[in-house]
Order: C-alpha cells, then structure tokens, then sequence
C-alpha cells in the first residue's frame, strides 16, 4: 500500500477572503508580525500497490480531474 | 418549450425552478436524476440552485462529475440551451462548460437579498426577453458567488459580451470581479448566473422582474 499527500493551494494573485480573516484573527490573539496567510486543502489517500511513479502519476491525474480546480488553485504530490 | 430539470441530492431551489418553467411553458419539466446517462429530447435543461453533495470539496465539483453531467455537456455541445442558476453555475464552471471561477463570497458572509442587475448584453437566447443596458431587481442567496477568472480569461469574455448579467448600483453582494452576475458561453447556448430569476416571476414573488427571462426563452424555443 502506498500512502500519499496532496496539498491543494490557492494560485498566486487569486485573492483569499478566508486566510485574510484568519489572518486578522491570529493578530486579535497577538501574534504579531504574520505577514499574509493563505488556506488551503490536505488530501490523505492510501491507494493499492506499490509502483510509486505510478501512483504518482495516478494522483496527478485526481488532481487535474477532481482534487483541484486548476482555474484558481495548484496542487503538490507526496508518496511515502 | 419541452424543458428539463436535473436533480441532485441537496439541491433546494428545484422546486421553484419546476414551478416557473411550468407556469411560463404550460408544460411541466422533466425531471432527471443525477444518475441518468442520457437526456430526453428537450430544448432547455437547467440545473437548479441549492448545496449539492453539500458543498463539499468545492461548490458543484462533486456534482460537475456525475453521470448526468457528461450528458449534459453533449446536449451543450450540439447546441442545446443550457442554464446554470446559483449551485448550477458552480456546476457549469466546474464542468469547465463555462470560464472561470465562483469563491467564498469577499464578506465571508452568506448574502441573501434582492440587488439590482443590468442586463449587460440582451442579444442572447436568454436575455431577449429584456433590453440591453435594463436594470432589473433578483433574488441573491449564496455563499459562493465571487467571480473570477484570468486576467486573460475576463478580458475575452468581456470583449465577446458573455458578461451577460451584472450587479448594478452599487449592488455587488460577493465581491465578483467587474460585478459579474451571469456570463454565457462563446457559442451562447450555455448561461450561469448565481441570482434567481425562476423566484421573481409573480406579484406574489414581490415582483415579476425574472419573468422575461423565461418568455424570452419560450419565445426562442416554442
């Protein structure tokens, strides 16, 4: 079994409402000094087999056709 | 007008959107469940508004690649009228039928009012019904409706006048990108718009102000 993460982000320029709430809130709490935070997704997948280039490949491919919409957002892959 | 409606689990505005096609057609829509792989012969199919699949992952990404959907993009392909109101919009742009994007309103707020909208191209299958530049009242209520597309992207679609709807006034709800309502696709059979015409076509409504959208296209596809 292959376990992998997918991390899903914001494009840069795309603006984000909800890390700039966020970030306002983390100021309210005092932590000074955060310049600019951005939200994003974490996806956890364990899938079958053991050919990680494959597995790879296979995630990339979830990305571009659900995991992500690559209008506004990019995406990295991880397997372990 | 022979019509369809398709259906998806957490969709809420079906209903008002069956009722109007119905009063305005005098003939009640088919109704298709998202399972369906093929679609009845008709010259109109819409996707309502409402929380499909919950609004998980993103607005409409779960319900953009449901079975009925890839049919839906055939119909759209050969010419067929397509209309995407609220949660159909989302859909329409995560099918990739339509360009760009709706995000997380800029308030953070789910907004849920009547703004003003001008009718920013008339000359559409959908639009016929009103005149170019009209100012009109509808019905908002969403959370996703902020608009965006590519620096590239908005400078085509406002060049070729598939913005077709925009807040008016000052009207604005979500923070959309040239207060973009409503854009149709390039070849002008495929609209999304995230007001609510289909809750504006009686007195009872408050007023009738959608109600042109839905002659206009009646008169286009009787």
């Amino acid at each position: 079994m292959i376990k992998a993460r997918v991390t899903v982000t914001l494009k840069n320029g795309v603006l984000d409402p909800q890390g700039k709430a966020i970030g306002g809130a983390l100021s309210t709490l005092g932590f000074s000094g955060v310049g600019s935070v951005r939200q994003g997704k974490v996806f956890d997948l364990e899938l079958d087999g053991s050919d990680k280039a494959k597995a790879e490949d296979e995630l990339k491919a979830m990305c571009e056709k659900l995991l992500a919409n690559t209008v506004i957002e990019d995406y990295t892959v991880s397997v372990t | 007008m022979k019509s369809a409606v398709i259906q998806l689990p957490g969709l809420n505005r079906d209903r008002d959107m069956i009722a109007a096609l119905t009063q305005v057609s005098g003939k009640a829509p088919i109704t298709v469940w998202q399972t369906e792989t093929e679609l009845p012969d008709v010259d109109l199919i819409v996707i309502p508004g409402g929380f499909s699949y919950g609004d998980y992952l993103r607005c409409g990404a779960i319900a953009a690649r449901m079975p009925v959907m890839a049919a839906v993009a055939e119909k759209a392909r050969q010419g067929v009228l397509v209309m995407g109101v609220c949660n159909g919009f989302q859909v329409l742009l995560e099918m990739g039928l339509l360009p760009g994007a709706l995000m997380r309103n800029a308030s953070l707020k789910f907004v849920c009012r009547e703004v003003r909208l001008e009718v920013a191209n008339a000359n559409t299958a959908f639009t016929r019904g009103y005149s170019q530049g009209q100012i009109i009242s509808c019905p908002v209520a969403h959370h996703d409706g902020n608009y965006f597309a590519e620096p590239e992207t908005l400078k085509r679609i406002e060049g070729e006048g598939q913005v077709v709807f925009r807040y008016a006034e000052g009207t604005n709800p979500n923070g959309s990108i040239d207060d973009i309502a409503g854009i149709i696709s390039e070849s002008g059979n495929v609209l999304g718009l995230m007001p609510h015409p289909e809750n504006l076509i009686e007195a009872a409504h408050g007023g009738s102000d959608g109600l042109p959208l839905f002659e206009g296209l009646l008169g286009k596809a009787a």
